[in-house]
């Protein structure tokens, strides 16, 4: 009754009722893919909730505090206030642990469900006309993520983190000429400054997430203006979108799958110990550990650091070391070949048109073969970054994995990237549904060059609006005194409701028209029966508790690990 | 319009299944704020908070699964290149004979002074340079060690050559600069028979002092490989060898750890000579 009334006021002021209408009937696509972005703007949502609770006890600052507190093996030290108020927050705060957990944790999974994404919107040509824009948002986001998780790993000022933060500038201290420039300009003095620790945490707690905020809101709202693009199948073309609507079905969804991400990241934070930086000990220049590892989303650069050989120029008798070139340049050429990508396939593929309709990964078997490509190498450097540890495992001496990966890391990407370009043309030309059904003509026949008549020259061909397939209508109907349609392929057993209901036959028969151009309409009676709930409903739902189960078992595993490790699995107790 | 019209009865046993969710997350919300009450434990209060969202999340996928319309809905999608007629009458409206952008000479002033002010705007970023002003080169060459230094242990007191018995390291510090990024050094006892190159900074009867810091990316060098007389790296594992003037022999570091000369003073204390060979740590570019 009240919510009625305030709804009515606010309408008489604003005339939203328009508006939101139609953007409760916003149609989103069924795929479980389309819930990776979902998932990684939920975990920057938790990464926002429990960071701000993180400031009121994180005290950025490198000046010198004395610990007193329930941890008794550092009660009484003298540390950095950085260092110490991170402790203080793991032991004496309650929930301060839970709650810096859960952060690092979401910082974890929010780069996993970034990159995932990425890797997602790539193979199905996502980027392409008319959401490149959105490719660099998505970008520029990633590379911020990257950033800001760096930032924040490095805040505790804990011997990990100093380490790590040491590499780090000393990569930036290798850029010619600027180097030690640049590394002055951001730490205000030789590492390590005392300005460090609050330029940081204004740059991690600031800076970044209001960035990040902006590209977010950019990102979706390009989205919701550009509509979602979807994987081809029965009733969906290059100017409709078929799938659940915004409201009811997808808000409760979505909320759903917001508080299953919580609900796994506070599980996370509270079970599976992370960071434990009590246990490396504060910061000091001449401390060292190993292993030592960084997390995850930077061990690529760290396995780059490992493998590249100690070669450095030497340019009219000043030194170009040799950390820049699997530093900065590696960095450099992987963002600007992200970024530079949808440009790329566009000129060199010729494809100006835009794309409402997916690609199905092996379409394209081009970007399939540099995409493995990419990915591969990228693993290879990721195992790198834990050669150490391997070698103790695999018994053999570290230097002859080393030169092994080091050779390796040229040759697994080619072969996997060639593999991968052989098999999706295999599967593009054959008749085979999966790779299991993958025949040995079929791949004979992927090795021949290209001829015409398939699919990469029908691409040049111009678009046509759908043929008017025997069977295929558009159905209108009065409900009421509204108006509603839907499509209907009786051959195939298809139907498609209209997303809302319109005010008028001809509104009806225009959005009928746009959605199905050259399809015919027929007037009909009556409301036909509620569509079935989908195939591909059921598939996301046993797709969705299979995760469930894994992610269980890996956190139950991971944490027996830990408990026979010592001890050191437990969180401490406190009364 | 159907405001009215009742609310139809859902499938059998599915509201009951909403419900225990929603129970379930309640009972996990209750467990949270008992176990903070009881002074916080962390594995109860993150598996409680995980049931209390994971059950809501239940139930409200159930919901939405089970009882509200799903899948198969179409929208209209409008296509996104527009109609050149209506480009060009926006584009009519923002070059029309009066609009700004049309008066040419204006506009480069505009733009002049707009850069101005870009470039003003950039100087405030000079003060996040070092306050004291010295070139971050110069900074970086130099180290608080020099003539007459003496060295310190990490206890902070003055070393004396026996303090450093054969097969082990000793980290030292520079007197009046103990907490340097780029000052720690390690002394080391080596037999000099066994040298296979001198030490480019001299040794007293084996004794040698070298910079801590890797000079691949600056770590610690800091696990000491006894009878091969080798330092190894434990970022990337670069190893350097003691008997060959610190030479890097293995991993990614490309030049060997500066060293430090030292002599002893007349009170029976080592003092260091002089600064590090060459400057310690990572390359840069005016490093040479
Ligand atoms: C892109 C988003 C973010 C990422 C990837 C991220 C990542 C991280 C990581 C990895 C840590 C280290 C945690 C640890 O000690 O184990 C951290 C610490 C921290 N973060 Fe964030 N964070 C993000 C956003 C934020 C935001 C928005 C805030 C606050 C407004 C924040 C506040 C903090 C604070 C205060 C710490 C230090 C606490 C400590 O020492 O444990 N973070 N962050
Ligand atoms: S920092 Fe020593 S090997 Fe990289």
């Amino acid at each position: 009754m009240i919510l009625d009334r305030l709804a009515r006021a606010v309408d008489d002021r604003l005339r939203l009722s328009p508006l939101t209408r139609k953007a409760l009937a916003k149609v989103f696509p069924d795929h479980w893919s389309f819930m990776l972005g979902e998932i990684a703007l939920y975990s920057f949502v938790a990464l926002i909730l429990t960071g701000v609770y993180l400031t009121l006890f994180f005290d950025a600052s490198s000046a010198d505090r004395v610990y007193h507190g329930a941890y008794a093996p550092l009660d009484g030290t003298t540390t950095s206030a950085a260092y110490a108020s991170t402790v203080r927050l793991s032991w004496d705060v309650r929930a301060g642990l839970l709650i810096r957990q859960t952060h690092h944790w979401s910082a974890l999974i929010f780069v996993a469900a970034i990159l995932v994404h990425l890797v997602r919107i790539f193979f199905t040509g996502a980027f392409r006309k008319p959401r490149e824009l959105n490719w660099l948002v998505g970008v520029t986001m990633l590379l911020l993520a990257l950033a800001n998780g760096f930032t924040g790993y490095s805040m505790p000022d804990d011997l990990l983190s100093g380490l790590g933060l040491r590499i780090i500038v000393s990569v930036v201290e290798s850029v010619p000429l600027v180097g030690s420039w640049l590394v002055a300009l951001g730490l205000g003095g030789e590492f390590p400054s005392d300005e460090m620790i609050p330029r940081l945490f204004v740059t991690h707690v600031l800076l970044v997430p209001a960035v990040l905020v902006a590209l977010v809101s950019v990102h979706l709202a390009m989205v919701v203006r550009q509509k979602h693009s979807q994987f081809p199948g029965p009733g969906r073309t290059e100017h409709n979108v078929v799938g659940a609507r915004f409201y009811p079905n997808y808000t409760l969804r979505s909320v759903a799958l917001f508080l299953w991400v919580l609900a796994v990241l506070f599980a996370l934070g509270g079970l599976v110990q992370i960071n434990p930086v009590w246990l490396y000990g504060p910061f000091a220049p001449a401390q060292s550990t190993s292993p030592a590892q960084p997390d995850w989303y930077v061990a690529w650069g760290d396995g780059a650091l490992r493998l590249f050989p100690p070669w450095e120029i030497h340019i009219a008798g000043h030194l170009v070391p040799a950390p820049f070139f699997p530093g900065v340049v590696l960095g450099g050429v992987t963002f600007l070949a992200l970024y530079a990508w949808p440009f790329l396939e566009r000129w060199c593929g010729g494809d100006r048109r835009a794309h409402q309709l997916l690609d199905r990964p092996r379409d394209h078997p081009v970007r399939m073969g540099v995409g493995v490509m990419a990915l591969t190498f990228f693993a290879v450097l990721v195992v790198t970054a834990g050669d150490d540890i391997l070698a103790r495992l695999l018994r053999v001496p570290v230097y002859d994995l080393l030169n092994l990966l080091r050779v390796l890391v040229l040759v697994l990407p080619v072969l996997a990237g060639a593999l991968a370009f052989l098999l999706a043309r295999a599967l593009r030309r054959g008749d085979a549904a999966r790779l299991g059904e993958l025949t040995r003509a079929d791949l004979r026949a992927a090795r021949q060059p290209a001829d015409r008549g398939d699919a990469e020259a029908a691409a040049d061909e111009p678009e046509l609006p759908a043929p008017d397939r025997p069977g295929e209508r558009v159905e209108l109907w009065p409900d009421g005194d509204v108006w509603r349609w839907r499509y209907r392929d009786e051959p195939a057993g298809v139907a498609i409701l209209s997303n809302r209901a319109v005010l008028t036959e001809q509104e009806a028969a225009e959005s009928a028209r746009l959605a199905y151009p050259g399809v015919d309409h027929v007037l009909v009676p009556g409301p036909p029966p509620p569509p079935l709930p989908g195939r591909v409903r059921t598939a996301l739902r046993r797709w969705g508790n299979r995760a469930l189960g894994v992610s269980l078992l890996v956190a139950a595993l991971r944490q027996r690990r830990d408990r026979r490790r010592g001890g050191h699995g437990d969180g401490p107790d406190r009364r | 319009m159907s405001r009215r019209a009742r609310v139809p009865a859902a499938p059998p046993g599915v509201n009951g299944r909403i419900i225990l969710s929603f129970l379930t997350s309640a009972a996990g919300a209750i467990g949270f704020a008992v176990s903070y009450g009881l002074g916080g434990q962390t594995q109860w209060e993150g598996g409680c908070l995980a049931v209390a969202f994971a059950g809501l999340a239940t139930g409200l996928a159930i919901w939405g699964r089970r009882l509200v319309p799903t899948g198969g809905y179409v929208e209209e999608h409008e296509g996104f290149t527009p109609p050149p007629a209506e480009q060009a009458l926006t584009a009519a409206v923002l070059t029309a004979p009066d609009s700004p952008i049309r008066r040419r000479g204006l506009l480069a002033a505009l733009g002049l002074a707009l850069t101005a002010l870009g470039v003003a705007a950039l100087f405030p970023l000079r003060s996040l340079l070092p306050g004291d002003r010295t070139s971050p080169v110069r900074a970086r060459r130099d180290t608080p060690w020099g003539p007459g230094v003496r060295l310190l242990t990490a206890a902070g007191r003055p070393l004396r050559p026996a303090d450093v018995p054969a097969g082990t390291v000793v980290g030292v510090f520079p007197e009046g600069g103990t907490g340097a990024g780029d000052a720690p050094a390690f002394a080391v006892r080596l037999r000099p028979e066994r040298f296979t190159r001198p030490p480019s900074a001299g040794h007293l009867d084996g004794l040698v002092v070298y910079s801590l810091l890797c000079t691949h990316a600056g770590c610690p060098v800091r696990l000491y490989l006894k009878g091969a007389g080798r330092m190894l790296c434990p970022c990337h594992q670069s190893s350097f060898d003691l008997l060959a003037d610190a030479a890097p022999v293995a991993g990614p570091a490309a030049r060997p750890l500066p060293g430090l000369p030292i002599e002893l003073g007349p009170d029976g204390y080592l003092r260091a000579r002089g600064d590090f060979t060459a400057p310690p740590g990572a390359g840069f570019w005016s490093r040479r």
